[in-house]
């Protein structure tokens, strides 16, 4: 493993002093930015002042000389108020290593790009703050997946799972076309509200050990997609019957041995276990037809 | 080379709609975006989709109120297409399944919203955009339209005559982002660009970082006329750290705007006497700020904005994501505390000139959604009109691309005999290109290329000797520099308040950074996911958009809408009721103006003074 620890520059007077009491997140983000812009227009990257805590970045490249075989890379980072993992990860890529590959675009934990491996645990970068992380901070890519690159894997296989489960709204009419909703109660919506917050971010599968052990296991994600629309009333029972039959099956809803590493990981706090062991009660349901 | 008969760019709400629309028509319809479509940033939209549904209420009084918001800069014909089409379009999400909030009665909800004659914003919960992206995906996967995900679009095929009018569009080139190729895409029918917004151009914004105003760039250099780039919405409640949007549809529902002093100033200071909290976005983005720096925010940088009254319950129901969204990134409880608030960069109401069925300029070229201007928003768009924009102009761009008739477009594009030269624009330096640079998207090749392969392959060489260029340069200037001094300078001078000398210092410090761009090099050599390279790609787009948005600020010498000028504080109905429109020109930008069409199906719009 090698190591690149970023040197420390000649020092200028950019970062005003800042009191924790008075100064909010915003003001310190602020005064690191014009830190960091007034470096750029001279030239000359400023040294950190205050403290710093060491980033551990995993790294590899598949045609780049020297990054074929797997490392971790040290970057020092300065102490933020309000800095979360992704902020650290653009600082070390606008700062000391332009190379340095993750997924990101919306900063606000809806669009599910930088789902990460974070001190052993699959969390959102742009949700996870360093203040609630002990030092030092180590990122990985997202187990089980293939690596693309540095924090980047393959997504296909994921996505293929969600498309395996028909992802889509199968009303048991089609509606006449004239401006007339379906109706559905709030307490039907209440029900599968947790479910349709997923953003296919991708943490769970790649937490849940059975997804690792066995390729074709639907997966977390896209049983909860499952769950979303058979427990929507505007589908009704006949879709529902359709529905349980693609989750009846070996690999399935009954891979599932509960043992919650989707729920704890989750970023959007869907209950996915507990949609999961929904599913094999329905499962079983379809297959007593005494009722 | 892909060949298909529609080529959507970007898969966000926009994109997807067109794409759906298209596949409806019949056509071979294949989406082409940077991000896979679940991460664009339609996801990030909270607040709802404003829809005449209800007893009571029609499209008409939609239209008026969103003519009334535009500040009369919005086009009749546009506005009224998207208040009659808005209902239908809304009720479609509806039955492929989008989880709307609901009343008692099943239907779907509907809240108040800024500026709106009657609570016609129907939402789910306060993640409207989130759901409403999902469901067309979904619908996208059903109909198995093809994907192209995280491959970017870096320039179009546009055959080369002298005349902008009588180029065609023939399909893009793209670059692989997971592998490095660059490849050619050929759109028999048309190409429909669905890009969204350019909120980087400035660095406090609700926007996402991938937000940078390529498909507007690209078709900007390739000849279709800007419009109306100098109105940028500041949306008045984003958290002061990192610009995460927080809802309209928190003062939708009552919450209420503090000064540091506890006063609730809408009202204490006459900002807005009748609708306080909910007047327009960009009457209470300059309230704040005027607050803050009449020394009554908060760290000289906030106010507050408050919903602890409206109780638990109701806020669980209907803004559950607003807890989420100020815990996880203000650290604020927004249960038990106010919540630190301000003005950041939101929307742009201007960007490529499109008809009210989505066509530009260029033949086969197509656009829909933030990226164009129909133009429906004027100087200041409404909450809750962005999502039915989305589906609205996004179904109408698709189904028109694959050869439905719509009928005659009332908006005119281009050069009309009714336009208005600019009689000479004093700029501080020459806008444009830095020299003749070779990368417009016309083909070039001398003589005027036709041939539909033939303009894609030249587009193509052309795009892989200047990513080659930008990869084989060791040394120079780095994109994260560029984009700060750029997004350093816009966040000054092109803010909510402006003024001739700020404009003016803008439109140097951009020429400054396009210059240094010509020495911009990509570090990393990698082919594999080079994000380094497609963000060097992007800050060029950013560059030429900065410079429209704030030529178009720097003309217009009058209060309208979003756009406040220090020493022209009144709207200046007899000059200014036009559209600011920028042509490319090859590298010499040229404004001129179109005028505002007025004329609806049933009545004529008379321009009313604005009251809050």
């Amino acid at each position: 493993m090698s190591t690149q620890v970023p040197e420390e520059k000649e020092q200028t007077e950019t970062e005003q002093e800042v009191n924790a009491e008075s100064v909010s997140h915003g003001d310190r983000r602020r005064a690191d930015r014009d830190a960091k812009r007034e470096q750029s227009v001279s030239g000359a990257p400023a040294e950190i002042e205050g403290e710093t805590f060491e980033l551990k970045v995993f790294r590899y490249d598949p045609e780049v000389e020297g990054k074929m075989e797997p490392r971790f890379d040290d970057f020092a980072i300065p102490k933020q108020k309000g800095m979360t993992v992704l902020d650290a990860l653009i600082y070390a890529r606008d700062r000391y290593d332009t190379t340095l590959t993750f997924r990101h675009s919306c900063r606000q934990a809806v669009c599910g790009s930088d789902a990460l491996f974070i001190n052993g645990r699959q969390r959102l970068g742009c949700q996870t703050q360093i203040s609630d992380l002990d030092a030092p901070v180590r990122v990985e890519p997202l187990p089980h997946q293939d690596v693309v690159k540095d924090l980047v894997v393959d997504m296909e296989h994921f996505y293929d799972q969600m498309h395996a489960v028909e992802p889509f709204f199968q009303p048991d009419e089609e509606s006449d076309g004239d401006l007339e909703e379906y109706r559905q109660t709030r307490e039907n919506r209440e029900k599968i509200k947790m479910s349709t917050r997923c953003i296919w971010c991708g943490a769970c599968m790649s937490s849940c050990n059975v997804a690792a052990g066995d390729n074709q296991y639907l997966g977390p994600a896209a049983i909860n997609k499952a769950y979303r629309f058979a427990m929507d009333e505007r589908e009704g029972e006949n879709m529902k019957e359709h529905r349980m039959n693609v989750l009846d099956q070996e690999h399935g809803v009954w891979r599932c041995q509960t043992q919650f590493s989707c729920t704890n990981v989750c970023p959007k706090d869907i209950p996915l276990t507990e949609h999961i062991q929904e599913m094999k009660r329905e499962a079983v349901k379809q297959n007593l037809k005494f009722w | 080379m892909h060949e298909h008969d529609v080529l959507v760019i970007g898969g966000g709400g926009a994109g997807l709609r067109a794409a759906i629309a298209a596949n409806e028509e019949g056509a071979d319809v294949a989406i082409v975006t940077k991000l896979h479509p679940v991460r664009s940033h339609t996801g990030a939209a909270e607040g709802g989709i404003n829809a005449a549904l209800r007893e009571g209420d029609d499209w008409e009084l939609h239209a008026y109120d969103t003519m009334k918001g535009s500040d009369y800069l919005g086009d009749a014909p546009a506005i009224e297409t998207l208040a009659q089409d808005s209902p239908e379009e809304t009720i479609q999400l509806e039955n492929w399944g989008m989880p709307f909030s609901r009343e008692d009665d099943g239907r779907v909800s509907q809240r108040p919203f800024g500026g709106l004659s009657f609570a016609r914003t129907t939402y789910a919960g306060a993640e409207t955009g989130h759901h409403m992206l999902h469901t067309m995906y979904e619908q996208v996967v059903k109909r198995g339209i093809q994907v192209y995900d995280e491959w970017y679009v870096s320039n179009l095929a546009v055959t080369d005559h002298d005349d902008p009018a009588e180029r065609e569009c023939h399909g893009v080139v793209a670059y692989d982002i997971k592998t490095g190729q660059v490849e050619g895409f050929k759109a028999r029918n048309g190409v429909i660009l669905a890009t969204g917004g350019t909120g980087q151009v400035y660095d406090h914004t609700t926007n996402a970082v991938a937000n940078t105003g390529d498909g507007a760039a690209m078709a900007y250099r390739a000849g279709v006329p800007l419009e109306d780039m100098e109105f940028v919405q500041f949306h008045p409640t984003t958290l002061p750290s990192t610009g995460v949007l927080i809802s309209e549809g928190v003062r939708g529902e009552g919450g209420i705007l503090y000064n540091s002093e506890g006063e609730r100033f809408m009202f204490e200071y006459g900002y807005a006497n009748n609708d306080g909290e909910l007047a327009s976005r960009d009457v209470v983005s300059r309230a704040e700020l005027t607050e803050v720096n009449s020394g009554r925010g908060v760290e000289d940088e906030y106010v507050y904005l408050d919903m602890r009254h409206l109780g638990e319950e109701r806020i669980t129901d209907r803004l559950e994501n607003i807890l989420h969204l100020a815990r996880d990134f203000e650290g604020v409880d927004g249960l038990e505390e106010p919540m630190p608030v301000k003005p950041g960069q939101h929307y742009e109401m201007g960007g490529i000139e499109t008809d009210e069925n989505g066509e530009t300029l260029i033949d086969g070229l197509y656009a829909a959604g933030e990226c164009a201007c129909v133009s429906v928003h004027g100087s200041n768009r409404l909450g809750g009109n962005a999502l039915p924009e989305l589906i609205v102009f996004g179904a109408r761009a698709g189904r028109h691309a694959a050869g439905a008739d719509l009928g005659e477009a009332e908006i005119t594009k281009g050069k009309t005999s009714e336009i208005e030269e600019e009689d000479g624009l004093e700029t501080p330096v020459e806008p444009g290109a830095v020299e003749t640079s070779d990368e417009d998207a016309v083909a070039d090749g001398g003589a005027a290329v036709a041939d539909p392969d033939e303009t894609v392959r030249n587009t193509i060489e052309r795009e892989r000797t200047r990513i080659e260029e930008l990869m084989e340069k060791d040394d120079g200037i780095q994109h994260a520099e560029l984009r700060a001094d750029l997004q350093k300078s816009m966040t000054e001078n092109v803010n909510v308040f402006r003024n001739e000398e700020g404009l003016k210092q803008a439109l140097e410090d951009i020429q400054e950074v396009r210059e240094s761009y010509q020495d911009a090099y990509v570090n990393d050599p990698s082919r594999t996911f080079n994000t380094d390279l497609i963000h060097t790609i992007e800050t060029r787009n950013l560059i030429d958009l900065a410079e429209a948005i704030t030529l178009g600020a720097l003309a217009r010498d009058e209060f309208r809408g979003a756009h406040w000028r220090q020493a022209h504080q009144e709207r200046k109905d007899d000059e200014w009721l036009k559209h600011t429109m920028l042509s490319w020109n090859d590298g010499s930008p040229e404004l001129w103006y179109k005028p505002v069409i007025l004329d609806g199906e049933n009545k004529t719009y008379e321009p009313k003074e604005r009251s809050y």
